[in-house]
């Protein structure tokens, strides 16, 4: 009898995505973020594109819940659930599978390399399987493998960096937030960052939302993208084609 | 040309081994408006910083009319007539708009002997901006745009001749931004020179005869508004390459 081979079961693969309309949203009686309104959906790589100042960390602040808007909603669709972010507390937010490589790395100087990559971990279904991811960010990141026991604060900025996104890995996110990940890098470094998130992206099915300057290095990587301007949406590329094609694109950064 | 209110000459500037200012040159004539911008981490913050006293640079110069500072503390650069205000205001909550004038009033009024007249002095700064009618209101009730006018109004209470303004319009709406640039020209207009730190490009480009750029601890371009957009050097250090 003639034996018929079934597809391996590999769970059900469930959308991810996430929509952010926020009405205010600032620092206390500072009102950073006027109407804005922009989606990631799955699969996707979103690049929010501004200079320094229009509000880019702000937004990704108000959806990992480190700032809770005045007024809005931030819908994320995850695991087949579809759930409010506004309100919620950050651990809260990286439970339901959502991490932030913050702006400036944030890494705990005075731990090492390893210590700094399990306390991305924090979520409970990540504890489970720390020993597997941590072999996973060693693979991608080889350097952190050799210096896993080296102070993360006596690294150099680009092996920093590493460390943010691999720390983020470490918490299985199902989207990922990166803010301004060329930050005090040499432009070598950048070029070397923004394909790393490429080739990560790729290989954990990632859904990524990335705050960037540094709009030609973005793009490169961007499915498309929207540019902030003085805590609003000024502009949004429906492909990476379109942002290239805007020939307002320095005006909105240099305001003339 | 007239001497210049500051000349900042090979200003370095070191935090451990990470240099944030390397051998910047700035210059600053009297009743001049410039902007200074750059990126995230470009050294804007501590090159005010170490103009003001805040930080002391390592190598280089800062002459304020003519004369040597850079071992002065901050107090006493600003009795010279350096004034500073700052991005998040913090006024005395409990005291009105007109009391908190006093203070910085009666802090540099130290020097001149004038201690009389503090109350029509700071009625004369709150004139000056137009915010008269607002001087016995407890600054606690102050709204977001008014607490900038108030901070504006405390800088010029020293009676400075260079007023840096930290990012004095972040957070505001677009016809806040414009409030606040036409005080800073009225100001401008009664002769105080002014170097403005913003984000709001529109307002900077507007404000600023001429500009400085930073990147990454270095001037990367100087020139009008104009020049300085159309600087490839400055493209590449705002949209990369």
């Amino acid at each position: 009898m003639k034996s018929f081979k079934t597809p391996m079961w590999r769970g059900l693969i469930l959308a991810s995505s996430i929509s952010i309309n926020i009405g205010k949203a600032g620092y206390g009686p500072v009102q950073v973020l006027h109407d804005v309104a922009i989606s990631v959906n799955d699969g996707e790589t979103v690049v929010l594109l501004g200079s320094n100042g229009n509000g880019k960390s702000t937004l990704l602040k108000c959806v990992m819940g480190i700032i809770t808007p005045e007024a809005g909603e931030i819908v994320l669709n995850v695991d087949g659930k579809s759930i409010d972010l506004v309100g919620k507390a950050p651990q809260e937010v990286v439970d339901l599978g959502v991490a932030l490589v913050p702006e400036g790395r944030r890494l705990f100087a005075s731990l090492s390399v390893e210590e700094n990559l399990i306390l991305g971990a924090f979520r409970n279904a990540a504890r489970a399987k720390i020993d597997e991811n941590l072999n996973f960010v060693f693979e991608t990141f080889p350097v952190l493998k050799e210096r896993r026991r080296q102070l993360a604060g006596s690294m150099s900025g680009g092996e920093q960096q590493m460390v943010a996104v691999a720390r983020a890995l470490m918490s299985e996110p199902k989207i990922l937030l990166v803010d301004e990940p060329s930050v005090g890098l040499a432009p070598i470094l950048v070029s070397r960052m923004i394909a790393k998130i490429k080739e990560l992206k790729e290989l954990r099915d990632l859904t990524i939302l990335m705050a960037e300057q540094n709009f030609n290095q973005a793009i490169k990587i961007a499915d498309r993208g929207y540019i902030i301007v003085h805590g609003q949406i000024e502009f949004e590329g429906k492909s990476t084609q379109d942002l290239k094609d805007n020939d307002m694109i320095k005006q909105y950064y240099l305001g003339a | 040309m007239s001497a210049p209110v500051l000349q900042v000459t090979d200003l370095t500037k070191t935090f451990g081994g990470f240099v944030a200012l390397n051998q910047v040159n700035l210059h600053l004539g009297p009743g001049e408006r410039l902007g200074l911008i750059g990126p995230n981490g470009s050294g804007k913050t501590t090159m005010i910083n170490c103009i003001t006293g805040a930080l002391n640079n390592d190598a280089g110069s800062i002459l304020y009319e003519g004369q040597e500072i850079k071992a002065l503390p901050a107090y006493k650069r600003a009795r010279l007539g350096i004034a500073r205000s700052f991005q998040i205001p913090k006024p005395f909550k409990s005291m009105t708009v007109l009391e908190n004038l006093c203070v910085p009033l009666d802090f540099a009024a130290r020097d001149r002997g004038e201690h009389h007249h503090i109350h029509d002095q700071a009625m004369e700064v709150l004139q000056m901006i137009g915010f008269a009618d607002r001087a016995h209101e407890l600054s606690a009730d102050l709204t977001q745009v008014d607490l900038r006018k108030l901070e504006l109004a405390r800088a010029l209470a020293a009676k400075p001749k260079l007023l840096i303004s930290d990012e004095a319009m972040a957070g505001l709406s677009s016809s806040e931004v414009d409030e606040i640039l036409e005080i800073l020209m009225t100001l401008n207009e009664h002769g105080l020179a002014v170097i403005m730190i913003e984000h709001i490009m529109r307002a900077v480009m507007r404000f600023s005869q001429r500009i400085v750029v930073l990147d990454a601890g270095q001037k990367i371009a100087e020139g009008t508004p104009d020049e300085v957009v159309q600087n490839p050097d400055v493209e590449r250090a705002y949209l990369g390459e």
